[in-house]
């Protein structure tokens, strides 16, 4: 692994502009995000405006060329002010690296990526729909192509932040005859396609990612369908990038959580110096907790950037098990170093009107075991494992 | 060189789970256009370990090893020589 992967020029300038943004937009909104199940457009506009949603695009299409692990890092550095803006952040990054990845070479995504960093265009995904049981591996809709156009109607899919964009990547069969699992990914851009709310989002956390439910109707040019089958991208890119970059969301999350029951210490020992605060050896359990959840992100990270650029690396099933398990451990991690450091602090961490309030924290937390649910993650993992032989 | 492509073929028809007649098909089709799954693909590896009383090293446990009935001969007779 070498130290030019993990690090850029851009990323650290990039990086102390996400601290700076987090601190004074995307905090003071958190609440009223939170409260009103709202998009964080304050934040976003902030976002957009320093070039942070170009981040992961290459220097040479005008982008700020970060590493995946600066981009991890920016994730993470948001979590610690709002988890809604974090994970949305973080699905908008993962869109932006299966173009990066799968892009160059077709001169529809090369101008697509020119976009993304200069005008900040954010970018949603559409990639479950009604009927298939959350499998997003299985499609029902079809890209329908007639000469260089198609057409696709997508029923039931839900899109977090759906109505704040102009650009959606979506799933979808190959063509009308080909089986469920032989899936294309493409992009569709307005005005060239319609989003017919079906359902809303009203949720316990993650209440600011407007996680809504449409019938999708779409047209465009066949150079909008991204060349390589889904399986191979899904593979290479879409699914270790997902989870490492909802793995370091969480890490923000938990490493706030632990930040305000650290305060609640602190403050208590300064009220008595000399005695240890009664809770203080639990802070010593969680932050040990906290500092395994960060080591393996980062070890997930170094292996990604040493691998991804490298076709054997990443197609091997002890890969794909390693980045499932991330996801894994990362997601029950999150709720239960929230749990923990919210009974360190006490009443004023479960109460909503403290500086150490951690409610919003842990409605947060319990989203990531269900998004892409563990059970399904565990049950791929387990059939693997009847196979492969070096994990 | 035909025993070992009909078992593999029979095999491949018992666990590929898919959408079209594999009788059809010719051995460089894609399977993956015919609906073979991930799910599938590991049941399929493990009948032809059964079948052919090998282990696949891990080498071979990717996509490209279970693309068409030609690649799963090519992946077979690295294991096992040619016929």
């Amino acid at each position: 692994m070498g130290v030019d992967l993990l690090r850029s020029d851009n990323g650290q300038r990039l990086l102390a502009e996400a601290a700076r943004i987090g601190r004074d937009v995307v905090a003071p909104h958190a609440a009223a995000v939170d409260t009103e199940s709202r998009f964080p457009h304050e934040s976003f506009a902030a976002l957009r405006e320093a070039g942070l949603l170009g981040a992961l695009v290459p220097v040479e299409y005008g982008g700020g060329g970060c590493t995946y692990a600066e981009v991890a890092a920016i994730c993470t550095e948001l979590g610690k002010h709002c988890g809604s803006t974090s994970m949305i952040f973080a699905m908008h990054q993962i869109q932006v690296a299966c173009i990066v990845q799968h892009g160059p070479g077709y001169a529809h995504f090369e101008q697509f990526l020119r976009e993304i960093a200069s005008h900040g265009r954010l970018i949603a995904s559409a990639t479950t729909e009604g009927g298939v049981g959350g499998d997003v591996r299985t499609s029902i809709c079809a890209v329908e192509t007639t000469g260089d156009q198609f057409t696709l109607e997508k029923l039931g899919t839900v899109i977090s932040y759906g109505l704040a964009v102009d650009d959606i990547l979506v799933t979808a069969r190959r063509s009308p005859d080909a089986p469920p699992s032989d899936q294309v990914i493409l992009h569709i851009q307005k005005p060239n396609y319609d989003l017919e709310p079906v359902g809303g989002w009203d949720a316990f956390g993650m209440r600011g990612t407007c996680s809504d439910s449409f019938r999708l109707t779409a047209r465009g040019g066949v150079d909008q369908v991204v060349a390589e089958p889904y399986a191979v991208l899904s593979e290479r890119t879409m699914l270790p990038v997902t989870h490492i970059f909802w793995s370091s969301t969480w890490l923000g999350i938990a490493t706030d959580a632990v930040e305000r029951a650290r305060a609640s210490i602190r403050a208590a020992a300064r009220r008595a110096p000399g005695t240890l605060p009664p809770r203080a050896r639990d802070l010593a359990r969680v932050q040990a907790e906290l500092d395994v959840m960060r080591s393996s992100v980062h070890a997930a990270i170094a292996e990604y950037d040493d691998a991804r650029g490298n076709m054997e690396a990443t197609s091997t099933m002890g890969f794909a098990i390693r980045m499932n398990d991330l996801k894994l451990s990362c997601s029950v991690a999150v709720a239960d170093i929230v749990a923990a450091a919210m009974r360190v602090a006490g009443l004023v961490a479960y109460r909503n009107d403290t500086p150490y309030s951690l409610g919003r924290h842990l409605r947060d937390a319990h989203s990531a075991a269900l998004m892409v649910h563990n059970e399904r993650l565990i049950e791929h993992n387990a059939n693997l494992l009847c196979l492969a032989k070096e994990v | 060189m035909t025993d070992r492509v009909q078992l593999i073929r029979q095999i491949v028809a018992e666990h590929g789970k898919l959408t079209a007649d594999l009788s059809t098909l010719d051995d460089t089709t894609s399977l993956y256009s015919v609906g073979l799954t991930s799910h599938a693909s590991v049941n399929l590896m493990l009948a032809l370990e059964d079948e052919f009383d090998v282990e696949f090293p891990e080498r071979l446990l990717k996509r490209s090893t279970f693309e068409s009935v030609l690649n799963l001969r090519e992946a077979l007779e690295s294991l096992l020589g040619t016929e």
